[in-house]
């Protein structure tokens, strides 16, 4: 990867940033977890995947589905910045004028499917790739899923038939932030060693840091990792990725912000000072 | 035809039917050999059945799939309402050995409130055949539908001829006394209809209405029902909350109608698992038991109806 298109990356990644703080506000959203995904899906979209607005009804295009479905202001974002929704849009956020809500939904173009309740993704998605199968085709699912979501029996059970039908066209990507809710996922239900579980589920699995484009490029341009396997990675992830004040912080879940807080939080996204924050998570979990 | 020779019919002209099940092959056990890879086998994975199901209608199958009504239901309702009834995905959902038919199983297996949950899901229609003959006629329609569809599985075969073919939200009327309106779907058809035969010895004129689909309901056979007869009976092998009787309350709330009803239901209790005819007998839903029950209702309301124009008269003497 060139020194030039890393930088390309990084800023979009970083405008897709911004927008998910300007989300954190008047109703607020889930910050942290959008964060974490965020590199991932501007690697995603930019460079893997088979997919742009002009290819919404192809059915050879590449699906990518959400299923933690509450980091979707990192999509949103994304596809504002590719051109899928105007980003104009996103001041919608939340009015029922629009359908820019807590969790993805058809309505706007380039999500595939709502999610929201967890565990339900993996099962759609193998569904499409069977269907894919059927057809003979050379297009591939990518599934997001969130480490927490992980404790959901259906990943598991879904595992099971992936491996069973070989479906070597499906990509699961676990954003591996550490944190599930309020608590971290390690000290209420472990889920170390995450690699040997997929591994014994019948997936090729492969590690690594999802905040570095290198990394990504590297692991993304060998799908699929085996023949005849579902590929797996599990992207080491930070929670609230590049703003210190919320990064790490198990509180930081939902939260929703004045409008003074996400001004110093852009600040704080450009390289300035930590922001003093004040406004309290709310428990929705 | 049987159920899966029509299924089979279907897929040579339809490439986008796919048959799915949660390894229970017994309704569908030929077709692997005939559909090749449009045959998936999950296990027993009823929600990934689901969540699957939903990604194939969204490429464009009409998937049916196949489960035990109880764990189809129950153990994957949250998969059912939130992808297939959310996405409004046409996604035919067959449940096996619905209501009295899973016999010695016990509770676990009774799926006595598959009509009342499916039924709460927006975009959800529901098809309980009388028997296999009125199943099978209907499928092709319920496929070509893009709507989501519970079907309540049966291999019965009739015991009343059908003469009027299957429509949404048609009731089959198959005699239109005006004494006692006898209301029901799927397998109770049967019981019921020895229960009119009964009646009809006794000199008490019974309508027949087998609703073949729940949901849309037949409002306006219901509510003639209600005007011209002057009792009506909803029978069924469901829980009495939630399933025929519920549906029967709640247009008459609509329409603010009074209504004489006499429910025969599980109520508020599972059923005593046993082999099907002791069942029915233990539980009071034969022919017999009905149209005793009945028998004994028609009394009852000619008798308060006696006391009512008994105290209209003394009124009037007064």
């Amino acid at each position: 990867m060139t020194e030039q298109h890393k930088i390309e990356l990084e800023l979009l990644a970083l405008r897709v940033r911004e927008h998910i703080i300007r989300m954190s506000t008047d109703g607020g959203c889930f910050i942290g977890a959008s964060l974490s995904c965020t590199d991932l899906l501007v690697y995603l979209y930019t460079e893997v995947l088979n997919i742009s607005p002009s290819l919404l009804k192809d059915q050879d295009r590449d699906y990518l589905l959400l299923s933690k479905g509450h980091d979707v202001p990192a999509l949103y974002g994304t596809l504002a910045e590719l051109g899928f929704i105007e980003k104009e849009r996103l001041l919608n956020h939340l009015k029922t004028i629009d359908s820019i809500y807590w969790h993805p939904n058809r309505n706007i173009p380039g999500v595939e499917f709502h999610s929201g309740s967890l565990g339900h993704l993996l099962s759609v998605g193998i569904g499409i790739a069977l269907d894919m199968k059927m057809r003979s085709g050379k297009n591939r699912v990518f599934v997001i899923l969130g480490d927490g979501e992980l404790n959901e029996g259906s990943i598991w059970e879904g595992l099971l038939v992936a491996a069973a039908y070989q479906l070597d066209n499906l990509v699961i990507i676990v954003d591996r932030n550490e944190f599930q809710a309020n608590i971290r996922t390690e000290e209420l239900i472990p889920l170390e060693s995450i690699d040997k579980k997929f591994k014994a589920f019948g997936c090729f699995v492969k590690r690594i840091h999802g905040h570095d484009f290198e990394q990504m490029e590297q692991t993304f341009s060998q799908l699929p990792f085996n023949m005849g396997q579902p590929s797996v990675v599990i992207a080491d992830t930070v929670r609230g990725r590049g703003l210190p004040s919320i990064e790490h912080r198990a509180d930081r879940w939902f939260v929703n912000f004045t409008h003074e807080e996400v001004e110093m939080l852009l600040d704080e996204l450009h390289g300035e000072k930590e922001s003093t924050l004040t406004s309290e998570t709310i428990m929705v979990r | 035809m049987t159920y899966e020779e029509k299924l089979k019919e279907i897929s040579e002209h339809n490439h986008n039917l796919v048959v799915m099940t949660a390894e229970n092959r017994a309704a569908i056990r030929n077709l692997p050999s005939v559909l090749g890879n449009r045959f998936i086998d999950v296990g027993i994975t009823e929600q990934t059945m689901i969540g699957a199901a939903a990604g194939l209608a969204l490429r464009g199958r009409t998937p049916i799939v196949h489960a035990l009504a109880t764990f189809l239901t129950l153990r994957a309702f949250e998969f059912i309402r939130t992808d297939i009834g959310i996405g409004n995905l046409p996604v035919k959902l067959v449940g096996g050995v619905p209501g009295f038919l899973s016999e010695a199983n016990g509770p676990t297996h009774q799926a006595i409130e598959d009509v009342s949950i499916m039924r709460g899901i927006p975009n959800m229609k529901i098809f309980c055949p009388a028997d296999h003959e009125e199943l099978v006629s209907a499928l092709p329609l319920i496929i070509q539908d893009r709507s989501p569809w519970y079907i309540r599985y049966t291999t019965l075969q009739p015991v009343v001829k059908h003469y009027d073919s299957f429509t949404f939200g048609k009731a089959e009327i198959l005699d239109d006394g005006m004494d006692v309106a006898l209301l029901t779907y799927g397998f109770m058809t049967m019981e019921s209809w020895k229960a009119k035969k009964i009646l009809e010895k006794r000199g008490i004129s019974v309508r027949f209405i087998n609703l073949r689909t729940l949901k849309p309901i037949d409002e306006g056979a219901v509510i003639h029902a209600a005007k011209e007869c002057s009792l009506i009976v909803t029978i069924e092998d469901h829980f009495l909350i939630g399933g025929l009787f519920s549906i029967v309350g709640e247009l008459f709330l609509k329409h603010n109608m009074m209504a004489n009803v006499l429910p025969i239901a599980l109520d508020n209790q599972w059923f005593k698992p046993a082999l099907l005819h002791d069942v029915l007998s233990y539980e009071g839903f034969t022919g017999e038991q009905i149209a005793a029950k009945i028998m004994v209702r028609l009394q009852q309301t000619e008798r308060s109806n006696e006391v009512y124009h008994n105290e209209k008269h003394v009124k009037q003497i007064l």
